[in-house]
């Protein structure tokens, strides 16, 4: 599902330049949990900025279902992030003037999906996360949890190849994390390929695989059994 | 782009967002509303001019005599000129091809009683064609015609205000009147747009004010209108030749400034036009600075607009908005804004117009208007100008890394 091959990017600060990511080489079949961890700095979120087609690589390769993803402007780009991928956020971003069915509407909204069929199918996504009931409610009006199960239907609605999530437990409580690591968990028996980029171990124990980053390379890459979250619901 | 889909969208996030959308089209409305009036007031000012100086008829020179400064051809300086019938008759003659008409005009004042009723009026000794020039318009009666001239009989024409209150709103045509001691036979009654002190005169033969006056010939002023179609510059040239004539015949040097004066009715009413221009420009200038505020307004609303919504456009890129579709989100919703307030704020202006009429005459505004054409070009580019004050940071917004825009919290 994704290729990466010896991935380099570096940032210009002023005269320096800060070399983030040495040469990184990772692969993620379909059907993975991928958590990707490290201490800040070691380069994580700018490997899933990468892998969001948020930003471009320096040197290397980057294939994401068969398709090389070089060269993109803008609006390429908005294109792939809308076919393949989907973002689940620290601060679930949702639009706050908008009602949670609405928002989870929004990447069929720009995949030109007719207005009564977006509305059907948000509904269907929020039902799976267990929130059919707060459909019509603004953001403001809903829990963190919520929030965040809301942002996943969001993610979910596009039905993208690969679900990224950067820190999705980052503003939760423990149980609120353990809800959404659950309902993350079910997403993924699904089917559906997931990266969970986070600095907490519980959470990554959560997931199939482990990669940990540290300054700029991989360091350990392994699989693990995973932790089921509804024990801690 | 302009899918019904799109717009939903727009209407959504209008509806959602009603303070800024009120902030936009207030600021919108209220420029359009005050650049309405504003350029209405000026035409109102340039409406009051042309009534104030557009009374008399304009291809008019008034010729007075004077007394001469300077020694000619064995006259002293300081002699009094004086002009006489035959004047009237050799300018006719001379200038026959430019001169429409010529009109002495003998201005007296005096006591006019009329029964128990009296007031102090002036009258003016004149012929027929003296009509034309004030454009004295008969309410009832006739004017003085070539017989009363001939005849020298004792008719008057009276102002519409000295019937008033001489006759106290009596049938006047027909009474007799006591005007210095003389009866005269009121012919006619007339109006005039000059004003009150127009409508207070008497207009009386000249050859009869001539005869009261022991039989004499002389005239005090004589007014000549000009054939309109020689133009401003015939009327100069005309002046010229007209000063030169006069002056060789009452033996004036021809550099005497002072010998006789001749008042050019078509130079001041170009004076007097731009002077109005003038006024119409500084208005105008005025207007153009409201439109430029405007402006300047919408154009800070669009920033803040967009900076407001950055997160938001962050979330939307994401999720798959290419930067096209944001850029025309934040348009057609500014433009949408701008177009409905706007031309509100311009039916607004232009009934406010409408409706005042001439209630501020006394502040010399008559008859407000705007062309619907200026206000809608001017409400148009207020649109337009909104619309690219919102392009540049739209465009901004769309070239943002969404990671940029969603990071800080």
């Amino acid at each position: 599902m994704i290729e990466i091959k010896d991935l380099h990017k570096s940032y210009k600060m002023g005269s320096n330049s800060l070399h983030v990511l040495k040469g990184i080489n990772f692969n993620v079949e379909e059907g993975e949990l991928v958590a990707i961890m490290g201490s800040s700095g070691s380069g994580k979120s700018t490997l899933l900025n990468i892998l969001g087609m948020l930003d471009v690589l320096d040197e290397g390769s980057y294939t994401l279902d068969g398709v090389p993803i070089v060269n993109l402007n803008e609006t390429k780009a908005a294109q792939y992030r809308n076919k393949f991928l989907g973002f689940i956020f620290q601060s679930f971003n949702l639009i706050n003037y908008k009602s949670a069915m609405e928002n989870v509407a929004l990447p069929l909204y720009y995949q030109r999906v007719g207005r009564k069929e977006r509305q059907e199918k948000a509904l269907q996504y929020l039902e799976q996360v267990g929130l059919k009931e707060w459909a019509n409610h603004l953001p403001s009006e809903l829990s963190g949890g919520q929030k965040q199960r809301v942002a996943i239907a969001r993610a979910l609605a596009a039905e993208p190849k690969v679900l990224m999530a950067d820190e999705p437990t980052g503003a939760l409580d423990s149980k609120t994390s353990y809800e959404v690591m659950d309902l993350i968990q079910k997403i993924n028996d699904a089917g559906n390929t997931i990266l969970v980029v986070t600095h907490e171990p519980d959470i990554a124990d959560m997931c199939k695989r482990i990669v940990h980053l540290k300054d700029g390379i991989i360091v350990e890459d392994k699989k693990v059994d995973q932790v089921r979250a509804s024990q801690y619901v | 782009m302009f899918s019904r889909d799109t717009w939903k969208e727009i209407f959504e996030t209008i509806q959602k967002n009603k303070l800024r959308t009120f902030l936009s089209g207030f600021t919108v409305a209220i420029g359009i509303f005050i650049f309405v009036v504003l350029f209405g007031f000026g035409n109102g000012l340039t409406n009051t001019f042309a009534k104030f100086f557009g009374d008399d008829a304009t291809n008019i020179f008034f010729i007075f005599p004077g007394r001469t400064s300077v020694p000619y051809s064995g006259y002293k300086a300081g002699r009094q000129i004086e002009f006489d019938n035959s004047d009237l008759e050799d300018i006719e003659k001379n200038f026959a091809m430019f001169v429409d008409y010529v009109s002495p005009r003998i201005t007296r004042g005096g006591l006019v009683k009329y029964k128990n009723e009296s007031n102090n009026y002036s009258n003016r000794a004149v012929a027929p064609s003296h009509q034309y020039n004030e454009k004295t318009i008969m309410m009832k009666g006739r004017y003085i015609n070539n017989q009363d001239v001939n005849n020298r009989t004792k008719y008057a024409v009276i102002g519409r205000l000295v019937e008033r209150d001489l006759f106290k709103g009596k049938e006047a045509v027909g009474k007799y009147i006591d005007i210095g001691g003389s009866s005269f036979k009121v012919i006619g009654v007339f109006q005039d747009d000059g004003g009150d002190r127009e409508e207070r005169m008497i207009y009386i033969p000249y050859t009869t004010r001539q005869h009261i006056e022991k039989n004499t010939d002389k005239i005090d002023q004589i007014v000549l209108g000009f054939k309109p179609q020689i133009g401003y510059s015939g009327a100069m040239s005309l002046e010229n030749s007209l000063e030169k004539y006069i002056k060789s015949k009452k033996f004036i040097n021809p550099n005497d400034e002072n010998g006789i004066f001749i008042r050019n009715v078509a130079d001041q009413l170009k004076q007097n036009q731009q002077l109005a221009r003038v006024l119409q420009i500084i208005v105008s200038f005025v207007a153009f600075g409201t439109i430029i505020a405007g402006i300047i307004g919408i154009s800070n609303i669009m920033i803040f607009v967009v900076k407001e919504r950055t997160k938001e456009l962050g979330i939307r890129k994401a999720l798959g908005a290419t930067p096209k579709s944001v850029i025309s989100t934040i348009l057609l919703e500014s433009i949408f804004i701008t177009t409905i307030s706007g031309f509100i704020g311009m039916i607004l202006g232009t009934v406010l117009l409408n409706t005042m009429g001439d209630t501020l005459e006394d502040y010399f505004i008559t008859d407000p208007y705007i062309d619907t054409g200026i206000a809608i070009f001017s409400t148009i580019l207020l649109i337009i100008c909104g619309a690219l004050a919102g392009y540049v940071p739209a465009r901004k917004a769309a070239k943002i890394k969404p990671i940029v825009a969603l990071r800080d919290e």
